[in-house]
């Protein structure tokens, strides 16, 4: 191997420059080649944006700093580097791109004159010559009608696209060195697919060297040639993909991989009860824009959808951002009122209720949001949130609290939560604390919204098996809203996967996931990183599972397609 | 304060940098609330510390200079300038809390349904659009023309203008709280609307509530005396700052006195009330809290 182009050694980030505060990265050490990718892996707070930051010289000022160690880029210690120095490297030596596209770029100016601006720092190139080059890097990230895309500005266009004018504006000096923090987590599979492949291609176009930042084990197992896992600031192991995902050496990688889903659905379970308890006919939302004098503006976010949930059992809808599944769970939570079809509970259809006539019925469905951050009141104990369900619905307080006592046990909380605030727990502990809060409603239908999306892997692992175990404890039935068919194959038995408001397939989900009938359902597992992969195992995925032989059992779902 | 030290002292990095700039702003507060302390003790003890009664009038002793009996000097009615301005002290913080009070109290349930019911909102707005666009001194001047000069009614005038300041805060509060999740989830829950209100938007208010509540009592406190400078205020013989420094005004070039003592306790009142608010608005900036309440 020849010199490496990134060489950081023993670098340690504290928090301020006073040597007795705390310490975010210790210790760590990781090489890249030349033309090589790879992959920083680690769940949250493990320090790996940090280590990235540091790289780029972008640690924030005065609350990060380096103590100690080299960070050599071709040989240059860049943290001996001026700021001078520093900004001269960026873009023309080492770029980055970013998660969030849309926050990256700047609102108010279009995207051909950003990435026209790297070149105005960087170059001394005639403006004719200038946007001839941006119009030749905007064709290389094959974006379409180069010359209309100049002119845009970026909320004229897709995520997607935008993280291609990101990517664009990284590599149009031809940097040794891109680093990429998360830059298709917002995205899409399918577009996160496209991305991938992009980067691929102009790495080897370039042979630029890439550090990629990821917590997707999916995505490392797609791009990676070497991977370093870090954890709590420190680089557990670093090795090729294959030995990484193959033989890890470290209990923690071990851990991180277990915790991977596996795409091959879970072996059907049987049937225990033909009750219905959720229904919706036709289901439909309209959302209309009223226009003065002129003609509503209508967006349809749902159409026509129909499904069956049946006591005790996982449905899961999935599909992308803008499908309408959130639209789905949020009318059957009458949280938007639906403008077509029904929506039945135990029988009754509560679609067209009035508030006063819906009270009784909003027990029996309950809901548990994405982001445990937000779906707590911060000022609220954990008990009260609990018991104000029950309160609402005349269960005294003391009895309220009881329950609360006893659902925190459930949901394996310590009991002495019930006093503290929500901001005094972790993520996954916040979303235990919500799905006590939705159980002690003591509900037929539990309505999961990307309920473990915000979660790292193994917390994620921990809350699905929670919910799994509420299930088996209380048949409790569980409509699961996701984007991530790994986690529906984990825990759902059957999905309706929806694609622009419709559902355009509906079955048992071993037949789903593994015998797809729809083109787009194919092309959603397609898309899935690392769908070869089954990691909780160390080995590549058997081909079209045999497994999942028993299929008969299933009772094919009423109202389906 | 106490508190918000032991919260701050973690914050390594960033504080230490601006550690000069945090004990100024330690400061800040602590001062301004010392001198307001001062000014309502005195309007409140008014009648044991004032000197003389501030409506007798002495016609052998009129414009005075300071003396021993009259420590500030005496008006040109032979009133005693310092006792007047004690007991005018009491009508300009009875008008600042007076009219904060009655604000809020009209302002925050009004912001509240506003902000959470659509259709409310969009009639009620428009007539708090027409309110703002009254100009406030000409209400003041209209209301107590045509009503009689009276402490009430210059609260309603000077309140009338501050209620759509207050409503359009709240309810621009209540519009994004209102799309969070655990407002969501109330909702699911099941709980009733006022426990909502009260319980999961509420909160949200407060803190920039009782900033702006301390803007609207210095404002309101300013407004007094220049409604009672243009003779549109508290009846005269009523000692308040705004009467005194009127009827002072014709007797600046002999007594300058008349004019500056009141004028520059309502400066340092408002300035005084315009630093708490500041302060406040720092300490409860839900960014610093977040800070303290990870450690």
């Amino acid at each position: 191997m020849s010199a490496p182009i990134l060489s950081v050694r023993d670098l340690v980030v504290g928090i301020g420059p006073d040597a007795a505060s705390p310490i975010v990265l210790d210790g760590v050490s990781l090489d890249i080649a030349a033309g090589e990718t790879l992959c920083l892996v680690g769940e949250s707070g493990s320090g790996k944006s940090v280590t990235s930051l540091a790289v780029m010289g972008l640690l924030p000022r005065g609350a990060l700093v380096a103590r100690s160690g080299r960070v050599l880029l071709e040989g240059e210690d860049l943290l001996a580097a001026d700021r001078r120095r520093l900004r001269a490297l960026r873009a023309s030596r080492m770029a980055m791109i970013f998660q969030e596209p849309m926050t990256a770029l700047n609102p108010v100016m279009p995207v051909g004159r950003q990435i026209d601006e790297v070149l105005r720092a960087h170059t001394s190139l005639t403006p004719a010559e200038r946007r001839r080059r941006v119009l030749s890097m905007l064709e290389q990230v094959h974006l379409p009608d180069v010359a209309r895309v100049f002119a845009s500005y970026p909320h004229q266009l897709s995520g997607g696209q935008r993280q291609r004018i990101m990517i664009a504006m990284a590599l149009i000096l031809e940097p040794k060195l891109l680093i990429a923090d998360e830059p298709t987590t917002a995205l899409d599979v399918t577009t996160q697919k496209e991305i991938l492949r992009l980067v691929h291609e102009l790495q080897e176009k370039q042979g630029t060297s890439v550090l990629f930042i990821t917590h997707d084990m999916g995505v490392v197992a797609e791009i990676a040639d070497r991977v370093c896992v870090m954890h709590q600031g420190t680089v557990v192991e670093t090795d090729t993909v294959d030995a990484i995902l193959r033989a890890p050496r470290k209990d923690y990688t071990r851990r991180l991989l277990s915790a991977v889903p596996s795409l091959t659905p879970r072996a059907p379970r049987p049937v225990a009860s033909a009750e219905i308890v959720l229904e919706t006919v036709e289901l439909g939302k309209v959302y209309a824009r009223r226009r003065f004098l002129r003609r509503a503006e209508e967006t349809v976010a749902a159409e026509a959808v129909s499904f069956a949930l049946r006591r005790g059992r996982t449905l899961g809808i999935v599909g992308e951002s803008g499908s309408g599944k959130s639209t789905v769970a949020r009318c059957v939570m009458r949280l938007v009122d639906p403008t077509a079809g029904a929506i039945r509970v135990k029988g009754r259809d509560i679609s067209s209720l009035s508030r006063s006539a819906l009270q009784p019925h909003r027990k029996r469905i309950q809901m548990v949001f994405q982001d445990p951050y937000r779906s707590l009141n911060p000022r609220v104990t954990v008990g009260e949130s609990i018991a104000e369900g029950p309160t609402n619905y005349g269960v005294p307080r003391d009895a309220a609290f009881a329950r609360a006592r006893s659902l925190l046990e459930i949901v394996g909380l310590p009991p002495d939560a019930i006093t503290r605030y929500p901001h005094q727990f972790s993520g996954g502990q916040r979303q235990r604390i919500a799905i006590a809060r939705a159980l002690a409603m003591e509900p037929d239908v539990l309505v999961a919204d990307e309920a473990v999306s915000a979660l790292d892997v193994s917390v994620q692992a921990q809350v699905l098996a929670l919910l799994d175990d509420i299930q088996e404890r209380l048949g409790v039935s569980l409509l699961f809203i996701t984007h991530d068919l790994r986690v529906a194959a984990q825990i759902c038995d059957d999905i309706a996967v929806m694609q622009k408001g419709r559902i355009v397939e509906y079955g048992a989900a071993s037949e789903v996931l593994t015998a797809p009938r729809q083109a787009y359902t194919r092309q959603l597992l397609d898309a899935a990183p690392g769908r070869d992969w089954d990691f909780a195992r160390f080995m590549p995925r058997e081909p079209a599972a045999p497994a999942a032989a028993p299929v008969a059992d299933v009772a094919k779902p009423s109202g389906g397609h | 304060m106490a508190e918000t030290d032991t919260h701050a002292a973690p914050v390594a990095g960033p504080a230490q940098r601006r550690g000069r700039n945090l004990s100024l702003r330690r400061l800040a507060p602590v001062l301004a609330g010392g001198i307001l302390l001062l000014i309502v003790a005195a309007a409140l003890l008014a009648g044991a510390l004032a000197p003389h009664d501030p409506l007798q009038m002495m016609p052998s002793q009129r414009l005075k200079p300071p003396s021993e009996a009259y420590p500030l000097g005496t008006d040109a009615f032979g009133r005693d300038l310092l006792s007047r301005i004690l007991y005018g002290a009491r009508i300009s913080l009875m008008v600042g809390v007076g009219v904060t009070v009655i604000t809020v109290a009209v302002g925050l349930p009004l912001g509240l349904l506003a902000g959470f019911f659509r259709t409310l909102d969009s009639v009620l707005m428009r007539i708090m659009d027409g309110m703002m666009a009254i100009p406030s001194l000409l209400l003041a001047v209209a209301i107590v023309s045509l009503s009689g000069a009276s402490i009430w009614t210059v609260l309603m005038a000077i309140t009338i203008p501050e209620v759509p300041r207050i409503v359009r805060l709240v309810r621009s509060i209540v519009l994004s709280a209102r799309e969070e999740p655990y407002v969501e989830a109330a909702i699911s829950l099941g709980s009733s609307l006022p426990r909502i209100l009260r319980r999961h938007l509420m909160p949200n208010t407060l803190a920039p509530l009782i900033v702006q509540g301390t803007y609207v009592c210095a404002s309101a406190i300013l407004t007094e005396a220049i409604l009672s400078f243009l003779g549109a205020g508290i009846s005269t013989e009523t000692p308040s700052w705004g009467n005194i420094m009127a009827e002072g005004r014709m007797y600046f070039q002999i007594r300058p006195s008349l004019i500056f003592w009141p004028g520059l306790l309502l400066s340092v009142c408002i300035l005084s009330i315009n630093l708490l608010g500041d302060s406040l608005r720092d300490i409860l900036d839900p960014r610093l809290k977040q800070r303290g309440a990870e450690r």
